[in-house]
């Protein structure tokens, strides 16, 4: 992980490519200060990264690994059933900041997370948060489709069983075909229930990695680029899924797909060099976004 | 505001190339404009004629630069100025197209008039008009060459002068038709070209708007010069000589 953040490619250059004539030192409309091409300093967020019915804040959040900085100081507020979507360059630290949202990162031995972070106004990094029962309330869905070695049912099963949400075998059956359901995955794997889930197909084991992050009842979903690894189709099952979940859940995505971003999310947060560039309504941040470093971003100008 | 810098070189050049055609086609439409007005002011059947052909061309370089765009946007789903570029050019070229026509109604009725010449008298007076129509067109096609929308909100509003040219042209002819009702046809005819020229103002305008849709985000369709003015250009655009 090191690595990646050195490295680090695809910035631009720091000084101007080429000379312009002086702007007015002030924007007309949003009152702020110009700011040349390829100027890539970022003094704080732009937009809005704060909103009233937060579902998880951060403020002030700094991700280490080992004495190398990965995010620096960033606020933002997850709202309560909204989609957001987190979007920047390789290594910008978009990925580190999901991580910090169900103390992922606590994994890494290397890894500090400060700052403070909540969930409905609890600290989620308190002393009497115990990551297991959070991972159940802010569930995860990784890149790779990653179901246990185990039947269908049993991968749905598993965080139920742990969790003791089912009393007997019928109301673990019902929550194992609730989940199926909510996941638009049950109808294909209904008579294949006792079937090794590493069977089905790359789309089908996604969606079965949701329905088992669904069965224990989580109130956000974080997703890490959940559909960088299937076909266009399968891809579109996901996004009807996630818009269809959003209804009772609260959803954070990363992707790299910046047509992805626009299409399921309601709020963009772009991320540049481990610091929060810009959050805005996806609708703004793609027709007319505040800060050049997203517009150089989102049209493909990253040099 | 940049078009080029795109990763992709290939995007770069259809995005220029866009652009180079709208300025083509405005370039096309405003000459044929100036030949209508010249036609019209000198009655020259001929020039009139030739105008009057001239409008197939016009639409050709619309349909061309429509399916253009949404090949663009099919394949390269712009985003954000980029976004912006291709619906404000879409939205242009509509507008250069009907100015293409009401240029071409010129072209027409002016043909017509070349015909009688005992009313040169009467379609002087569109000679002011017709100046202060086309300066507008120029300002604006030149505003979105240079993507400038100080130059664009500076031509906002100059249509109220030509529409008092209308009125003031429109009281005229009716003079001149109840002077003499053998008039009545031609006046109608020189009244119907005012017309078009005030439209052409009013599609300038647009274009305009288009261009400061396109430089600021903003949509300023339906909303009053002063609003525009004191939110979007609050200091002080220089007014250009009046």
């Amino acid at each position: 992980m090191t690595d990646v953040i050195n490295t680090m490619p695809g910035m631009p250059r720091a000084a101007p490519l080429e000379s312009e004539t002086p702007k007015p030192a002030v924007d007309a409309i949003t009152g702020e200060k110009h700011r040349s091409e390829f100027d890539v300093e970022i003094n704080g967020t732009v937009g809005k990264p704060l909103v009233d019915n937060a579902k998880m804040s951060s403020r002030n959040c700094d991700v280490f690994y080992g004495d190398k900085q990965a995010i620096f100081g960033v606020d933002l507020d997850i709202g309560n059933n909204e989609i957001i979507a987190m979007i920047g360059p390789s290594g910008c630290g978009k990925s580190t900041f999901l991580r910090v949202l169900n103390r992922m990162n606590d994994t890494i031995s290397i890894c500090r997370v400060t700052g403070e972070h909540t969930l409905d106004g609890e600290d989620i990094y308190g002393k009497k948060t115990d990551p297991v029962l959070l991972r159940a309330r802010v569930g995860m869905v990784f890149q790779k489709p990653n179901p246990f070695p185990k039947s269908i049912y049993d991968n749905v099963a598993y965080g139920a069983r742990l969790h003791g949400l089912a009393s007997n075998r019928s109301e673990l059956d019902d929550l194992v075909e609730a989940s199926l359901i909510k996941a638009g995955l049950f109808k294909e794997v209904k008579d294949d229930l006792q079937k090794p889930g590493t069977g089905l197909s790359g789309g089908q084991q996604q969606r079965l990695c949701i329905a088992r992050a669904i069965a224990v009842d989580p109130e956000v979903i974080l997703m890490d680029e959940p559909t960088s690894a299937l076909d266009p189709i399968a891809t579109a099952t996901i996004e009807e899924l996630m818009d269809e979940l959003k209804s009772n859940y609260t959803i954070a995505i990363v992707t790299h797909s910046m047509q992805q971003a626009a299409r399921v999310s309601q709020r963009t947060a772009y991320f540049h060099m481990g610091k929060l560039v810009e959050v805005n309504d996806t609708d703004k941040v793609f027709t007319n976004p505040e800060h050049q470093l997203t517009e150089n971003y989102i049209t493909g100008r990253f040099g | 505001m940049e078009i080029g810098q795109h990763i992709s070189q290939r995007y770069n050049e259809e995005l220029e190339d866009i652009r180079n055609q709208v300025l083509k086609m405005g370039g096309l439409v405003e000459s044929q404009a100036e030949q209508a007005v010249k036609a019209l002011l000198e009655s020259d059947f001929e020039l009139a004629k030739a105008v009057a052909n001239g409008d197939e061309a016009v639409n050709q370089m619309e349909v061309d630069i429509d399916e253009e765009c949404t090949r663009v946007i099919a394949r390269r789903q712009p985003t954000a100025s980029d976004l912006r570029l291709v619906v404000a050019v879409v939205k242009v070229i509509t507008d250069l197209e009907r100015i293409g026509d009401e240029a071409e109604k010129i072209a027409r009725y002016s043909k017509k008039l070349a015909k009688k010449q005992n009313i040169t008298r009467m379609h002087s007076e569109l000679s002011h008009m017709s100046q202060l129509v086309l300066t507008m067109l120029h300002d604006s096609l030149d505003a979105f060459a240079r993507l400038d929308a100080d130059g664009a909100v500076r031509i906002l509003g100059k249509d109220q002068q030509v529409n008092v040219e209308l009125d003031n042209l429109s009281r005229l002819l009716i003079t001149f038709m109840m002077e003499d009702p053998r008039h009545i046809k031609s006046a109608l005819r020189v009244s119907w070209c005012a017309r078009s020229l005030e439209r052409i103002a009013d599609h300038a305008q647009n274009i305009c708007e288009y261009v400061i849709y396109l430089v600021k985000g903003k949509d300023v369709r339906h909303t009053s010069l002063e609003h525009i003015r004191s939110k979007y250009f609050p200091y002080d655009i220089e007014d250009g000589e009046e």
